[in-house]
This record gives structure tokens, C-alpha cells and sequence, in this order.
């Protein structure tokens, strides 16, 4: 008996030993399917190919959890996937450690990262991963003759049932002037005037009693599912994966999106900095990108991985190439959230539209 | 006769008094030693972590550390005339500082607090400040227009008071002004006060519901023979002993569009199949699942004073002449009101702080207070107004305790 316990006493010390040697790192995203593609497509092959662990862990999107660890001086987070807005903002207060553009390597068609890269998507202090969008989706065995533009998602009498909507201004704003008739390139012109916020504000309250207001990515499927509400915008790598792996009949209506893009971030004083990195490295490399691509409707940052992505993981007539934000016929009336514009006001239109909404 | 007579002595020859005192002491060293652990838990743990928290509400040192030289020029400046060389000076020589020290983004969202637009004035700004040359009033409005406006030296002004009752005024729907004085905020900003207000509705209309509700479950409780009334204690506080997530979203799935009670509507024709009620992501839904959640802690007390009043004061009552009602009402209540007591500002007080509920089913108009701190916490990353906000919740809850002590009494009060 007491041989056995030491047996299994320094088997177990043996393995503790050499689990830290090889080291492990915590990496913090949105959960749901959205975690799941990073972890078959970035954590799994990084631990086969380093010996690396990957430590998964949810958040809700925003800087306060880094703002208290980094403040606090205990970082138990090691690389955590932001919003750019937030990839910014964080770097602009000294909350994310800074990285050197040049250890990214060129794409697998050999084009250097630099170029390989999308606009905005590497920036002071993160690297891109993914193009994610904000549409709009409904259930077409509920509505056959479904619709077909953001100005449908406002006309209440064409299009009668409730609407589900992100709480909060963004995008609603650009959503709403939209359908207000304002083209892509002049909504945050428009935005950018006292009467611009207004005429969004004003669009918003033709359908403000009929709305639904959704927190977290994964609560508009559910809506939909539930008959809860006819038509809701939602994060499209979401209603995707309710389409593909639940078999949910809902349709996406890419007129209109607000595409943006999310970031791997290091929050200053990561306990493993170095190994992050080298997670960050790794995960954005081209295959990397494209694979993930194979798990979630989310396109990869790098111009080299799209010709790598082909078909859903485990459904080869699935094409994933239609189902991007970036595909051109969904990309005819898109536009790209204007972080810059978003630090500026988030402020002062949060707190309008939490006033428009409490009244 | 000599002193020592007077006085009575222990055995060693000191005075018994000053014995007994020294026993008592060290009984009381004992208690305290006993109660200490959790003393020192609750003071570092719980009321220091509080204190620190509610003093950011009014004490901000973010712009007058990171904008040292602009700060200390601007404390001289009345906030109306016109800026100064000097004061450009100063802001250039900050604004290189800060970007060098990485802390320009910190300064850039404070001002923004003030005055959107603000942040990536001083964003951009200060990334070209270094090669400013003098004069610099003429070379910074040349860089930014924005730099000429007195609005964005007011904001500055504003943000570089070290104790400020701004987030205080700002939980309030009113803003601090550069000359010191306070306003009313822009009427489409205004939000808090309204919040406030709706946050103690809700809260007395849950207590008063969990009274409504409570009291007779309590009375059959205490009434009833032993073994019946453990099985109908056990119902209330199996609920009690499930996770309010789960709970809460119990009360989803029954008051939902698609739900079970208006599927039941529906049924026995109470609502039209495309017209049904919307119970939930509302106010209603908002005082079902509280009133539901929370009735445990107005049964509980009121049960356990219930069952220690005797039978034979009804009886006696009544074999005076009393009706049923007069006896229950004369002569069993008023037993009860300590058990009433405790249950409603138990009650009261947990739904004013409530978070989750009204979170998850709250939809626009079931909203509280906590869920606007929590906002600042999280979302906004505004600590200093959610501290200031919380502030305001904790000073409404002590009057309004202070209150109730002077109506009802702390010490009739009975928790069990």
C-alpha cells in the first residue's frame, strides 16, 4: 500500500515536473464556437507541435478585467483576443505589451507579413486573427419572402415581428443611417454632426418598442430559434454556426453589415510573455488563419490564407468562401467600424442611448 | 483603621477590584482574540476594499499626475478668458511627456469624459508635439483647430481637480463646469436620477409583493402540525437553495413570447396567438423573477416569530369577545411585526442592490441602478463615476435606514 502511494506519488511529481518545463499559457476569447475554431485551429496544433499547454478562458469582450490584473500587478492572463477598438485604446494606456511587426512571418505564398496583412488589422500592440461582422438574420421558414436590405430591418409595416438588437450604440447608429438611405462611405460623415446622431436616434424609434435587445453574441440565435423575434443583427460567425451545425433555417442579409476585426493582444505583465508570443506568432501564421476559417464564417486577416479555405470541417459541400464578410457579393453595401471614431464618442453617445433607452 | 482594611484583597494581596478587573480584561482579550480572524477579514477584505473604491468617486489624480505642468497653470486659470502662451507651453511640454511615457491614452480618455471628441485631439497631437516650435499657442492651433476652442481648456480645467465632486454631480444628471459651478446635464443625457427612482420602485414593489405573498405562507407554516409545515419549509427553501442563474432563467423559459404561461393563454383564449403578452426582458418580468427569488427572506424571518407566539394570546382574545378578525388582526399581527420588519428591509435592501435579474430579463425599462454601475465597471472602464454612483446608492440606503429606525426601530427588529 504505501509503495503504491510513492509509486503514484513521484509518477505524479514526474509529470507536474515536466508539464512546467514544457509550459503553458492562458488564453482568453469570446467562448462558444467562436473559441472552439481557435482551439482546433491555433491551441491543438500549437501544443502538438511545441509541447506547449493552452489554458482556454471566456470573456465578454472590453478592458476591464486586464485594467484590474494590470492595475493590481497580478496578470494571470496571457494573450487575450480584442476588438480593435479596445486593441487601441488598451495600447494607449499602457495596459497591452508592444509588438515588434517584424517577428511575424511573410504569408505561405511567400508575401511579406506587411503586405500580407489587411489594413488596421496589425497595430501597436496586436495582431489580427479574423474580419467579423454584424448583419442582420431571419428565419425563412417563418418568412419565406424574407428581407433583403437594412431598410427592411426597419420597416416595421412590410416586415411586422419583433426585432432583436446589440444593447448599445454601435453599430446600431450606422445601422439605422443606413437604412436611413445614407451610403456606406458617408455614415460616420453624417455621424459626425449633432443632426446626424439625431437622425439615427430618430430612425432607431420608429422600431424602438419592438426590439429586443440582445448582451452576448450568443443570445440572437437563440431569439430566432425561440420565435422570440422575426429578424435580429447578430454576429455572423454565430448565426453561421446555428445554420451549419445546428441545422437552424436562418438566413443572413449581408446588405448593410458593419464589419470589424478582432485582435490577439499580450496584457503588460503577462506571467509568460515570451510563450504568448510565440502562441501569437504561430496562431497568426497563414494556416493557422485558414483553418480557423474552416471552423467559423469569420475571414482570416491574411490575404494568403484565403486560398487555403475551402470547405467546412466536417461537411465538404459546405463552402466557406460564400459565407464570409468578406466575400464580394456580401461586401456590395459594407462598412468597416471607425474605432478612432468610436473612442472619440463612445462616451457621450453610450450615455444617450442609455437615456434614449431608459425613456 | 488603615486603607487596607477598607478594601477587600484576593488571596496575593491585591486589590479584589483591580483582580476582577484584570479577569474581566482578559476575558474580554479572549473574545476579541476569538473574533479577531474575521474582524481583520472584514476590515481588509470588505470595508477597505469599499473605502478605497467609493473615494476614486471623488478623488481623481489621473490628469494632474500625468499633466503635471498643465495642471498647476491651469489651477490659476478663472476658465473663461483667454488661454495664454504660457498655458500652451506647459500642455506642449506635457503632451511629450505623456507620450513618452506611454500615459497620453490615459490623459486622452479623462478629458474625453469631458468633452467627446477630446481624445484623439490629444492622441494625434501628441504624437507630433515633440516637433512643435514656439509660439506655441500659434503653432498648436495651427496642428488642431480644436486647440483654439475654449471648450477643450474648460474640459481640461475639469478633469485636472484632484477632489471633485464631478462624478458625484455626473451620478446626479448634473456636470461640474470649469468656473466651479454645477449645471443640469443636456436633457438627452440626463438618465441617473430616473434610475435611481426606478431602482427603489421596483425594489418596494417587491417587497411589498414578497409581503403580500410571504405572510400567509408564513402563517400556514406556523399553523399547521409539525411534520406538514417541515414539508412546506422545505418547499420554500428548496428554491432558496438553487442557483439564481438557474432560477432566472427558469423564468425565462415560463414568461417568454413562446412561453409556457403564454402558451396557456393562448389555450384557455386569454390572449390571441399573435398578440400575446410580453411578460419578460420588462419591468414585469423584472418583479416575477425578484418577488420569486427574494420571497424566501421575507418567509423565513416572519415564520420564525410566528412560531414562538403563543396560541392562547387568539384565544384569550377571543374568549374576550373578539372576532376572528379583530384577534388576528388586534391582537396576532402586531406579534408579528419584528419577523414583518426584518423580512422587508432584508428583502428591500438585497433588491436594491439587485444585478443579475434584472440583467438578464430586465430588456430596456427593467434596468436598475447596479446594472449602470456595473456598466462603468466593465463596460465604459468609468471607475470613478461607477464609485461615484455607488456612493449616492450607499448614502440613499443609510437615510432610508435611518428613516425606517426612526419609523419602526432597529431593535424591533427579529432575524430569527
Amino acid at each position: 500500500m504505501k509503495l503504491k502511494s510513492l509509486i503514484i506519488g513521484v509518477a505524479g511529481a514526474a509529470l507536474f515536473a515536466s508539464a512546467a518545463s514544457a509550459g503553458s499559457i492562458t488564453a482568453v476569447s469570446w467562448g462558444g464556437a467562436y473559441t472552439k475554431s481557435q482551439i482546433e485551429a491555433y491551441h491543438k496544433p500549437w501544443t502538438a507541435a511545441t509541447g506547449h499547454q493552452v489554458v482556454s478562458e471566456d470573456y465578454g469582450g472590453g478592458l476591464a478585467e486586464i485594467k484590474s490584473q494590470v492595475e493590481a500587478g497580478n496578470v494571470t492572463w496571457d494573450i487575450v483576443d480584442l476588438e480593435l477598438s479596445d486593441a487601441v485604446r488598451g495600447c494607449d494606456e499602457g495596459l497591452l505589451e508592444e509588438i515588434d511587426a517584424s517577428i511575424l512571418p511573410p504569408g505561405a505564398d511567400g508575401t511579406p507579413a506587411a503586405d500580407d496583412f489587411i489594413p488596421n488589422s496589425v497595430v501597436d500592440c496586436a495582431v489580427g486573427n479574423i474580419v467579423w461582422s454584424t448583419i442582420f438574420a431571419y428565419d425563412f421558414e417563418k418568412m419565406p419572402n424574407g428581407p433583403k436590405t437594412m431598410a427592411d430591418f426597419f420597416d416595421l409595416e412590410k416586415f411586422p415581428g419583433k426585432r432583436g438588437m446589440r444593447k448599445g450604440p454601435k453599430p446600431n447608429l450606422e445601422m439605422a443611417l443606413m437604412a436611413d438611405g445614407v451610403p456606406a462611405d458617408y455614415v460616420y460623415i453624417v455621424l459626425s454632426t449633432e443632426e446626424g446622431v439625431d437622425r439615427a436616434f430618430a430612425k432607431l424609434d420608429t422600431i424602438k418598442d419592438s426590439v429586443v435587445w440582445w448582451e452576448a453574441g450568443a443570445q440572437p440565435p437563440q431569439l430566432l430559434a425561440d420565435g422570440e423575434v422575426a429578424m435580429t443583427t447578430a454576429y455572423n460567425g454565430r448565426i453561421f454556426n446555428a445554420v451549419a451545425a445546428e441545422g437552424k433555417p436562418f438566413t443572413i442579409v449581408w446588405d448593410g453589415q458593419v464589419y470589424d476585426l478582432d485582435l490577439w493582444a499580450i496584457p503588460k505583465g503577462a506571467k509568460n510573455k515570451d510563450l504568448a508570443m510565440e502562441f501569437l506568432v504561430f496562431s497568426t501564421a497563414t494556416e493557422q488563419l485558414a483553418a480557423q476559417a474552416s471552423w467559423i464564417s469569420y475571414g482570416p486577416t491574411r490575404l494568403s490564407s484565403a486560398a487555403l479555405v475551402s470547405s467546412y470541417h466536417n461537411q465538404p459541400d459546405l463552402k466557406m468562401a460564400p459565407h464570409m464578410p468578406t466575400d464580394p457579393a456580401n461586401f456590395k453595401n459594407a462598412i468597416q467600424n471607425d474605432y478612432a471614431w468610436w473612442a472619440d464618442n463612445q462616451d457621450e453617445l453610450n450615455e444617450r442611448f442609455n437615456a434614449w433607452l431608459a425613456n | 483603621m488603615n486603607a487596607n482594611s477598607e478594601t477587600l484583597q484576593a488571596a496575593d494581596g491585591t486589590p479584589l477590584k483591580k483582580k476582577l478587573q484584570q479577569s474581566l480584561f482578559r476575558n474580554k482579550l479572549r473574545a476579541f482574540g476569538l473574533v479577531s480572524p474575521l474582524l481583520i477579514f472584514l476590515i481588509f477584505l470588505f470595508v477597505l476594499p469599499i473605502i478605497l473604491l467609493l473615494w476614486q468617486g471623488v478623488y481623481d489624480t489621473r490628469f494632474s499626475n500625468l499633466m503635471p505642468e498643465t495642471s498647476n497653470i491651469l489651477e490659476d486659470w478663472d476658465g473663461v478668458s483667454e488661454p495664454t502662451e504660457e498655458m500652451y507651453a506647459a500642455l506642449v511640454i506635457d503632451l511629450v511627456n505623456a507620450r513618452k511615457n506611454k500615459t497620453i491614452g490615459k490623459v486622452a480618455t479623462r478629458v474625453n469624459r469631458e468633452l467627446s471628441g477630446t481624445r484623439s485631439l490629444f492622441t494625434s497631437s501628441a504624437k507630433k508635439a515633440a516637433k512643435l516650435k514656439p509660439p506655441f499657442k500659434k503653432s498648436l492651433k495651427k496642428l488642431k483647430k480644436k486647440w483654439s476652442k475654449i471648450e477643450t481648456w474648460q474640459a481640461m480645467k475639469v478633469s485636472s481637480n484632484v477632489f471633485t465632486i464631478g462624478y458625484i454631480a455626473a451620478s446626479l444628471d448634473y456636470k461640474l463646469n470649469a468656473d466651479g459651478s454645477i449645471s443640469l446635464q443636456d436633457e438627452k443625457r440626463r438618465i441617473h436620477v430616473k434610475l435611481f427612482i426606478r431602482t427603489l420602485e421596483i425594489s418596494l414593489i417587491v417587497t411589498i409583493a414578497s409581503l403580500l405573498l410571504g405572510y400567509p405562507i408564513a402563517y400556514l407554516m406556523a399553523s399547521l402540525p409539525l411534520r406538514t409545515s417541515n414539508l412546506l419549509l422545505i418547499l420554500v427553501l428548496l428554491p432558496f437553495w438553487t442557483s439564481l442563474l438557474v432560477r432566472t432563467t427558469a423564468w425565462i423559459a415560463m414568461l417568454q413570447g413562446e412561453g409556457v404561461m403564454n402558451d396557456l393563454f393562448v389555450i384557455f383564449g386569454f390572449a390571441e396567438d399573435d398578440d400575446r403578452f410580453s411578460l419578460i426582458y420588462n419591468k414585469t418580468g423584472v418583479l416575477i423573477a425578484m418577488t420569486h427569488i427574494l420571497l424566501p427572506f421575507m418567509v423565513l424571518p416572519i415564520y420564525s416569530v410566528m412560531k414562538t407566539i403563543s396560541p392562547s394570546y387568539v384565544r384569550a382574545a377571543k374568549s374576550l369577545g373578539a372576532t376572528n378578525w379583530t384577534a388576528f388582526w388586534r391582537v396576532y399581527v402586531p406579534q408579528t411585526i419584528p419577523g414583518i420588519g426584518a423580512g422587508a428591509i432584508l428583502v428591500f435592501i438585497l433588491a436594491i442592490g439587485y444585478y443579475i435579474t434584472p440583467a438578464l430579463v430586465g430588456g430596456q425599462d427593467g434596468q436598475m441602478i447596479s446594472n449602470f454601475i456595473d456598466f462603468h465597471m466593465r463596460k465604459s472602464l468609468n471607475w470613478n463615476l461607477a464609485a461615484a454612483m455607488g456612493l449616492v446608492l450607499l448614502v440613499i440606503v443609510l437615510f432610508l435606514f435611518w428613516i425606517y429606525d426612526r419609523v419602526v426601530g432597529i431593535d424591533n427588529m427579529k432575524l430569527g
